[in-house]
């Protein structure tokens, strides 16, 4: 089957890459890219842990194949932060406690990060539906939420 | 989940994607937001040998104002249909409807015409384009045409739309004064399709009277249907809490509604009752 080539930013990094058209956005971001910290849950578009941004917005990339993503930026959760210099949204997880197995992490932190872009002061009602496609099963979402109000907290006063 | 392998086509405009639909007829599919599509194509339950990107047809993803109509391109994204301030003033059923969809993720990518296109049987537009009496525009390279909304769901994954023709635009009406309007839905937890989901478009005469009652039910039934039972209860009444009661007994009258590991069908109809008595309070008390 013809290969197409792509091009993309991933975290400001380029790449361009010969691939199958039916390979997933995700596939392709941690087997021909390398980048594992984006996540596959459930391959079905429902869990959000293989959640990441595409032009600014959360997708999940198991539901988009990656040359629909031709000359599109992406963020991975490797493009958030780094460690010593964690992102106020990986601070907010850790200091409230937002993860404990950490496999929806990823999807979460960035389908928060979206949140906090349209909402910077969101309510609890704001958080709980921005976050609605992200499952996670072993926190209850309560300190989640509590992770994200820290982190809207922070952010605001950075910017001020 | 590997989809089957398939060749890819980006056409950057109508024309080109009629060409490509013309030239692969059923083996092609035409791919909008990919969030009906690509799941199925995962399972294996579609595998076309060509694959139409309608992503790059930027002359499909418009919200604009025509006299007393708003006109959707079908490549418009359903958070585009959320936050649009023309539709939220206009016709705010329609944005209402929009913000219920999946979760944040899938209404970034999914699409208005992806959406009604697929016409999955717990989709939430199809509630809304039937209470509203929207068209759809198709168009082919034999030329052109408008669907009546009743029209154009015909059965379970099936519209009117013929191979060949690809759907461009929505057309809904901008609404009249003394107008009320909701969508409620009760969600599957996991995928937030809908169980049951009811729209309503309630008009009042200057004595309270209702002129025009609209109710269209999705997730119940193979297809979304208008339940015209219930309209037919409302019209020439003045509305109060007992009447519209009255009137939602009647939402799941001549259904056969559908069953499955979520819910019975009886317990579909339920919903159908109970879900079409808070949409029209709620669309009453928002006139």
């Amino acid at each position: 089957m013809t290969r197409t080539t792509i091009e993309v930013t991933i975290n400001g990094m380029r790449y361009r890459h010969e691939v199958e058209p039916r390979l997933l956005l995700v596939h392709y971001i941690r087997d021909v890219v390398g980048l594992t910290g984006t996540h596959i849950g459930c391959e079905t578009s429902l869990c959000g842990a293989c959640t990441v941004l595409l032009n600014g917005a959360a997708v999940k990339s198991c539901t988009l194949f990656a040359v629909q993503a031709d000359g599109a930026e992406i963020t991975t959760i490797e493009g958030l932060g780094e460690a010593g210099q964690l992102h106020p949204i990986q601070e907010g997880f850790w200091m409230k406690h937002g993860l404990q197995c950490g496999y929806c992490t990823p999807g979460m932190i960035l389908a928060a990060y979206q949140l906090l872009q349209r909402y910077p002061d969101p309510t609890e009602a704001q958080i709980r539906h921005g976050i609605e496609g992200n499952l996670c099963r072993c926190t209850g979402y309560q300190h989640i939420i509590e992770a994200i109000r820290y982190a809207a907290e922070k952010l605001r006063s950075q910017k001020v | 989940m590997i989809p089957a392998a398939f060749a890819y086509f980006r056409p950057t405009n109508v024309k080109e994607a009629l060409t490509l639909l013309d030239q692969y007829k059923d083996e092609a599919k035409l791919l909008a937001g990919g969030h009906s599509l690509i799941p199925l194509m995962k399972l294996r339950l579609a595998q076309p040998r060509y694959v139409i990107d309608l992503g790059r047809v930027r002359e499909l993803e418009y919200i604009r104002e025509s006299g007393d109509q708003v006109l959707i391109g079908a490549m418009t994204r359903h958070v585009a249909v959320e936050t649009s301030d023309l539709l939220r003033q206009r016709c705010p059923l329609l944005a209402e409807t929009a913000s219920v969809i999946g979760d944040a993720q899938v209404r970034n990518m999914g699409t208005i015409g992806g959406s009604l296109a697929h016409a999955d049987p717990a989709a939430d537009y199809p509630a809304a384009i039937l209470a509203l009496d929207a068209e759809m525009r198709a168009v082919s390279s034999q030329g052109e045409r408008w669907i009546r909304a009743e029209d154009f769901f015909v059965d379970m994954l099936t519209t009117a739309l013929q191979p060949g023709e690809l759907l461009v635009e929505i057309k809904v009406p901008a609404l009249p004064p003394r107008t009320g309007t909701a969508y409620v839905k009760v969600a599957q937890k996991a995928s937030g399709f809908a169980l049951c989901g009811v729209a309503v478009v309630l008009t009042m005469d200057q004595q309270g009277v209702c002129q025009h009652a609209a109710v269209g039910i999705t997730g119940v039934a193979p297809k979304a249907y208008r339940a015209r039972a219930v309209e037919q209860a409302l019209r020439g009444q003045k509305l109060d809490a007992s009447v519209m009661a009255a009137a939602s007994a009647k939402a799941a009258e001549g259904i056969d509604p559908l069953e499955d590991l979520h819910a019975s069908a009886e317990y579909r109809a339920h919903l159908a009752r109970v879900f079409c008595r808070r949409a029209l309070e709620q669309a009453h008390a928002r006139i």
